[in-house]
C-alpha cells in the first residue's frame, strides 16, 4: 500500500538547513496497523505529512498504492487525499463553524455529493462512533474525545485506503485514549484499512501489529507486537 | 446551483467580524453612491440647461440688420437698413441648404408701457408677426386652439395667438380666452390659439408673455411696409448652420449695399455653436464624473481586497483543514472570490439604491416645489449606466478576490495546517 525509498526532507529556515530525514524505507502493506515512535524532533511528523502528501519529499520514491507520488500540482494531490488518505490530528482540526455532521460530510462535499445524501452518510459515521445525539452540535461545544471521534469519523467517510494518525490521542486522558484505540483497531480489522499512529505512548503503540522507531531521521528498529 | 456550504462559510466569514465587514462595505458604498449622485447631478444641470432651449431645432441662427459701419456705394457709415419681404425668396434661392426659414416682425412692448388692452385690463407684452414654419423651428405646447395657418397669412387675418401669461393677466381665471378679443396697440384681434413655453424657468416666462400674429397682418396692420425684423434660419440635417449663416450674410450684404468687410451692420447668432459649446462642457463634466467616481470605487474595491486578505490570513488553518480533506485550489480560489465578489456587490447595490432613491427624493422636492430651474432639472440617472456600474461593481469583486484567493492557494497544505 505505502512504499517508500531513501526518503529525505530537508528544512530550510533562513541559512540554517535542517535534514530532518536521512534516507527512511518502509513497505506498509494493505491492513496494516502500523506505530510509529521517536523522541521528540526525530522527524515522525515529518514522515507522517509526506505520506499525506502535505508536505514534499526531496529525495527518495513515494508510492502510494502502486502511484508514483512526484511534481504533483495541488489539485491532483487534493484529489488524491481525498481519496486515497484519511487523517486523524492531534487537534482534532474541525472545521468551527460547522456542526458535528457537516464536519464528518466535508470529504464527501469535494466529491461533489448532494447535501442531502453526504449528510445522511454523515449521521451513519456518527452513529457508529455513538454521537448520532451530538450532530447538531458546533465542535466548541464537544469534548476533545468526541472531537477525535468526529476526526475519527471524517476521516472514514470518503472509505480512504490509509488513514494517516499523527498522536490522536495525544490531547485525550488514558481512558478516552483507550476508546479511541477501540474505534481505530476496529475500522482497521473491519474494514481493512491501513493505519499510521504516530504516538509517544507505548501501551498505545502496544495495540498496533507492528512499530517502528525513528531516531534522528533513520527507522532503527521495527518491532512486532 | 445554490450552494448551501459556500453560503454558509461566507455568511460566517462576514459576521465573524462584523465592524469590519461594515467599515469594508462602506468604502464601496461610498464610491457607488457618490458615483450616482454625481452622475445624477451632472444630468440634472444638463437637463436643466437643455430645456432652456425647449424643443427648438438647435441648428438655427438668427440674422437680424444693425447699423453700417463701412461706406460704401455712396453711402455713409451709420446707415440703418430694413430686410425686405424680397430678402426672403433671394435667400431660399440662394442657399439649397435652409430647411426652414422664418422672416419676423417685431412690436415691442415687453418692459415698455401697456401696449395690449383688454376690457379694463391691460399688459406689456411683445408682440411677433410669424410664420406658420416657426411651429417647426420652436415649437410650443399649445394649450387651447390653433397656432398661426397659412391662410391666416395670405389673408392677413386679424388673429393672434397668445402665450399664457398673457392669457392670465388679461382674461378671468376661468374665462375661456379662445374667439374673444384683444386690443393691440389699439387694434383688435381675435385669439384663436393659447400656448405654454416647452422651456422652464426665466426663459419660459419670456415665452409666455408673447403674442404672435400673421407676418403679413403684422406688417399691414402697423405699417411696416415690407420690412423684416429678422430671420430664423435653420439648416437641412447633417450640414453645420454655421454654413447657411455665411452664406446668408453675404446675399444680404450684397442685396442691401453693405461693404464686404462691414462685420457691424449684420447682427447674427449661431445657436449651434452654443450649443455644442454646453454639449462639450457636459461631456466634460461626465468625464470628470466617471473618473472621480470610479477613483472612489476603486479605493472601495482596494479596501475589500485587503480585508480578504486579512480574512484569508486568519483562515489560514481552515483553509489547509479543506486542502487535506481534498479540497481542490479551484474551490478554495471561488469560495474566497465569491465572498469578495458578495461583499462588493452588497455594498454597491445599497450604494446604487440609496442614490438614486436621493435623486428621486429631490427630485420630488423639485417637483413640488417647483424649484426646477434653468439650471437644474430632472437629477437622475439612467437604467443603462446603473447596469454598467454594478457589473462594474462584480468585476471588482473578481479582481479583489483574485490576489487574496492566490495566495490562499500558495503556501504548502502542511504550512497552512501549522499556522497558528
Ligand atoms: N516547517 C518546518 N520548518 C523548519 N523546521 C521544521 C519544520 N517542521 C519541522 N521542523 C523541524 O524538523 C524537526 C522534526 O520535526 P517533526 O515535527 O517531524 O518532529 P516530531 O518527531 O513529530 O516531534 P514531536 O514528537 O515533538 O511531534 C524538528 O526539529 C522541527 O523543529
Ligand atoms: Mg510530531
Amino acid at each position: 500500500m505505502i512504499d517508500i525509498t531513501n526518503i529525505h526532507k530537508t528544512y530550510i529556515t533562513g541559512t540554517n538547513k535542517l535534514h530532518v530525514l536521512k534516507g527512511i524505507d518502509l513497505k506498509v502493506d494493505a491492513g496494516e496497523m502500523i506505530s510509529v515512535m521517536g523522541a521528540s524532533g526525530s522527524g515522525k511528523s515529518t514522515l507522517l505529512n509526506i505520506l499525506g502528501i502535505l508536505d514534499n519529499h526531496d529525495h527518495g520514491e513515494y508510492l502510494l498504492s502502486g502511484i508514483k507520488i512526484e511534481h504533483l500540482n495541488e489539485s491532483k494531490a487534493a484529489q488524491l487525499r481525498n481519496k486515497y488518505l484519511g487523517f486523524v490530528f492531534q487537534s482534532f482540526n474541525l472545521v468551527s463553524f460547522k456542526n458535528a455532521m457537516e464536519n464528518v460530510a466535508l470529504p464527501l462535499y469535494y466529491q461533489n455529493v448532494k447535501r442531502k445524501k453526504r449528510n445522511a452518510i454523515a449521521m451513519e459515521y456518527l452513529d457508529r462512533m455513538g454521537l448520532k445525539e451530538w450532530s447538531h452540535h458546533l465542535p466548541n461545544e464537544l469534548s476533545g474525545g468526541q472531537k477525535q471521534r468526529i476526526a475519527i469519523a471524517r476521516a472514514l467517510i470518503a472509505k480512504p485506503k490509509v488513514i494517516l494518525a499523527d498522536e490522536p490521542t495525544g490531547a485525550l486522558d488514558s481512558v478516552t485514549s483507550q476508546e479511541v484505540m477501540d474505534i481505530l483497531t476496529d475500522i482497521n480489522k473491519n474494514e481493512n484499512i491501513t493505519m499510521l499512529i504516530v504516538t509517544h505512548e507505548l501501551d498505545i503503540a502496544k495495540r498496533t501489529q507492528k512499530t517502528i522507531r525513528i531516531t534522528d531521521g533513520m527507522i532503527t528498529e521495527i518491532v512486532k507486537n | 446551483m445554490f450552494d448551501l456550504d459556500r453560503w454558509q462559510e461566507i455568511y460566517h466569514v462576514l459576521k465573524k467580524n462584523k465592524l469590519r465587514t461594515f467599515l469594508t462595505a462602506f468604502g464601496v458604498f461610498w464610491g457607488i453612491f457618490m458615483l450616482v449622485i454625481m452622475m445624477g447631478s451632472g444630468d440634472g444641470l444638463k437637463n436643466g440647461v437643455s430645456q432652456n432651449f425647449g424643443d427648438m431645432a438647435t441648428n438655427s441662427v438668427f440674422i437680424w440688420a444693425q447699423q453700417t459701419s463701412v461706406p460704401f456705394k455712396g453711402f455713409t457709415r451709420g446707415r440703418r437698413f430694413d430686410y425686405e419681404n424680397a430678402d426672403v425668396r433671394a435667400l431660399g434661392d440662394a442657399i439649397p441648404e435652409i430647411k426652414f426659414l422664418a422672416p419676423r416682425t417685431n412690436v415691442g412692448g415687453f418692459n415698455g408701457s401697456n401696449n395690449v388692452i383688454r376690457g379694463l385690463k391691460s399688459g406689456a407684452f411683445q408682440i411677433f408677426g410669424d410664420y406658420p414654419v416657426l411651429d417647426s423651428i420652436d415649437p410650443v405646447n399649445l394649450l387651447q386652439g390653433r397656432f398661426i395657418n397659412e391662410l391666416d397669412v395670405k389673408e392677413k387675418r386679424k388673429i393672434v395667438v397668445i402665450g399664457l401669461r398673457v392669457k392670465e393677466l388679461l382674461f378671468e381665471k376661468n374665462e375661456n380666452p379662445i374667439n374673444q378679443y384683444i386690443q393691440v396697440n389699439g387694434v383688435y384681434f381675435k385669439v384663436v390659439g393659447l400656448f405654454k413655453s416647452k422651456r422652464t424657468g426665466e426663459a419660459a416666462s419670456n415665452d409666455n408673455q408673447r403674442i404672435h400674429m400673421p407676418f403679413t397682418t403684422c406688417q399691414k396692420t402697423f405699417n411696416m411696409g415690407d420690412a423684416i425684423g429678422f430671420f430664423n434660419i435653420t439648416s437641412k440635417d447633417g450640414i453645420p448652420v454655421a454654413v447657411v449663416e455665411e452664406k446668408a450674410i453675404k446675399v444680404l450684404k450684397k442685396r442691401h449695399s453693405v461693404a464686404p468687410t462691414d462685420d457691424a451692420a449684420i447682427g447674427h447668432f449661431n445657436l449651434e455653436v452654443e450649443y455644442n459649446k454646453m454639449q462639450g462642457l457636459f461631456f466634460g463634466i461626465r468625464v470628470l464624473v466617471w473618473i472621480v467616481g470610479i477613483g472612489t470605487l476603486f479605493a472601495g474595491v482596494i479596501g475589500v481586497s485587503n480585508i480578504m486578505l486579512v480574512v484569508v490570513k486568519e483562515r489560514t488553518k481552515e483553509i489547509g483543514i479543506q486542502r487535506a480533506l481534498g479540497a481542490a485550489p479551484r474551490i478554495i480560489i471561488s469560495q474566497i472570490i465569491t465572498e469578495s465578489v458578495v461583499l462588493t456587490t452588497f455594498s454597491g447595490y445599497f450604494g446604487l439604491t440609496l442614490g438614486v432613491g436621493l435623486l428621486e427624493f429631490i427630485n420630488y422636492l423639485l417637483e413640488k416645489t417647483g424649484a426646477g430651474s434653468d439650471m437644474f432639472l430632472h437629477p437622475g440617472i439612467n437604467f443603462n449606466v446603473a447596469i454598467t456600474a454594478l457589473a462594474i461593481l462584480v468585476v471588482a469583486g473578481v479582481v479583489a478576490g483574485l490576489i487574496p484567493a492566490r495566495k490562499a492557494v500558495s503556501v504548502k497544505p502542511i504550512d497552512a495546517l501549522r499556522y497558528e
